[in-house]
């Protein structure tokens, strides 16, 4: 069924709108095309309509062109939303990932988007420098600290990590270990590690 | 929290407020922010001083003995203390980031002496307000028709909510908060008894906040 006015853009939009679904095939193209191409479409209409000033002897062509103003308003918008909703959920891999983006997700982006995560990086990076004069990581400690160690088993074969003190514990998958909570958050976070719950 | 800092501890020269005092006031601020739908006057002086404090009790353990039970306490307490000041500036972020033109436009019309952004900040909600900009352009604006084509920040910007509710108690006594009514209902006015506690909407009582009447919760 052909899509009607502006309801292309509405496509776009609703599978951003599960916040929890991680939706990263992000690069629908083709519809983000088609709504360009629906914009340019109606602008053309306009500016034919508005230069035919002899045909309107009713006023008929005054609200069309009113109509499809606002069917533009409205694209621009949503196209706008689209856009906005995803370097939000892009946003929330830098707090989640760090500054360096997964592979399978970096393929679902198109160039301006990668460039934007990049920037976004750096923006909050000179940001967290800038706190209290010495700085602050405010990636870390996102979690309110009920005890000092966790248990946590090991997800994938990491290897070898080094603890604040010195010492080196071997991370082989399933194995489990009783770590410092601040230690272990960021491999938890990345998914290497996950927390045992008793 | 008063055994963790002892008595003595005092910040600067010339200000002398006790480090649980900070504390107190760092955790106030946090719950405010946390609950209040706009963006709160920052206390970056305090976050400043509470991780200067934070430092320094870190440069004292190391100096204890690891067999030391104390060692533990501390070291729990310092992951509390940081975990409210992360969680604070975290939440003032994504208000930024999600109301960025909004706060702006909010800050030009402060006085410079009372501003709600720290300078940090304000860089960051430039900064990111240019960097959605540009995104936007190089993604949608530059390919619509011409007239469509500008960015008008404040129009595209979400806007908080400040009818939405909040739970609150009165720090102290407050007489004659005005509860503005809508087309049907009048005008009402009700008095805040101290220690009290109340659901009502943000606006009647944003100023409240900010001088420190009430403690949202």
């Amino acid at each position: 069924m052909p899509l009607t006015l502006t309801q292309r853009c509405c496509h776009l939009l609703a599978p951003l709108i599960p916040f929890t679904v991680v939706f990263i095939h992000l690069s629908d193209d083709d519809g983000v095309r088609q709504v360009f191409e629906e914009m340019r479409g109606l602008y053309d209409q306009n500016v034919a309509a508005a230069n035919d000033s002899t045909a309107d002897p009713d006023g008929t062509a005054i609200s069309s062109i009113a109509i499809r103003h606002a069917a533009l308003e409205r694209n621009k918008r949503c196209l706008m939303a689209y856009v906005f909703n995803r370097s939000k959920k892009l946003r929330n891999m830098r707090w989640q990932f760090g500054s360096i983006l997964p592979p399978e997700i970096k393929a679902n982006l198109c160039e301006p988007e990668i460039q934007w995560f990049n920037s976004y990086s750096k923006c909050l990076a000179r940001y967290m420098k800038s706190i209290g004069g010495q700085g602050l990581n405010l990636a870390q400690d996102v979690k309110p600290p009920k005890s000092l160690y966790v248990e946590v088993r090991s997800l994938i074969d990491y290897g070898k990590f080094e603890l604040d003190n010195g010492e080196v514990v071997l991370l082989k998958k399933h194995s489990t270990h009783l770590m410092s909570r601040a230690q272990c958050e960021p491999l938890i976070i990345q998914g290497v590690l996950e927390q045992i719950n008793h | 929290m008063e055994d963790t800092f002892g008595e003595d501890d005092y910040f600067g020269e010339d200000e002398h407020i006790p480090a649980h005092e900070v504390l107190q006031t760092l955790e106030d601020a946090w719950l405010n922010e946390k609950f209040c739908p706009d963006l709160l006057p920052s206390q970056d002086s305090y976050v400043e001083a509470m991780m200067e404090q934070i430092q320094q009790m870190e440069d004292n353990l190391t100096k204890l003995k690891k067999t030391d039970f104390r060692v533990e306490v501390h070291h729990m307490e310092l992951a509390r203390i940081r975990y409210i000041i992360t969680s604070y500036l975290r939440t003032r972020i994504e208000k930024i980031e999600q109301n960025t033109a909004f706060i702006l436009e909010q800050e030009t019309t402060r006085s410079p002496e009372n501003p709600h952004l720290s300078e940090g900040e304000l860089n960051y909600a430039r900064e990111f307000l240019a960097l959605q900009e540009n995104h936007q352009k190089q993604l949608v604006l530059k390919h619509v028709p011409p007239p469509f084509q500008d960015f008008m920040s404040t129009q595209q910007s979400l806007v908080p909510n400040l009818r939405s509710h909040i739970f609150l108690r009165a720090k102290k006594d407050v007489n004659g908060v005005v509860i503005e009514g809508d087309r049907d209902t009048r005008d009402e006015e009700v008095d805040l008894e101290e220690n009290s506690q109340h659901i009502m909407q943000y606006k009647p009582i944003a100023n409240l906040i900010h001088d420190g009447s009430v403690q949202l919760i």
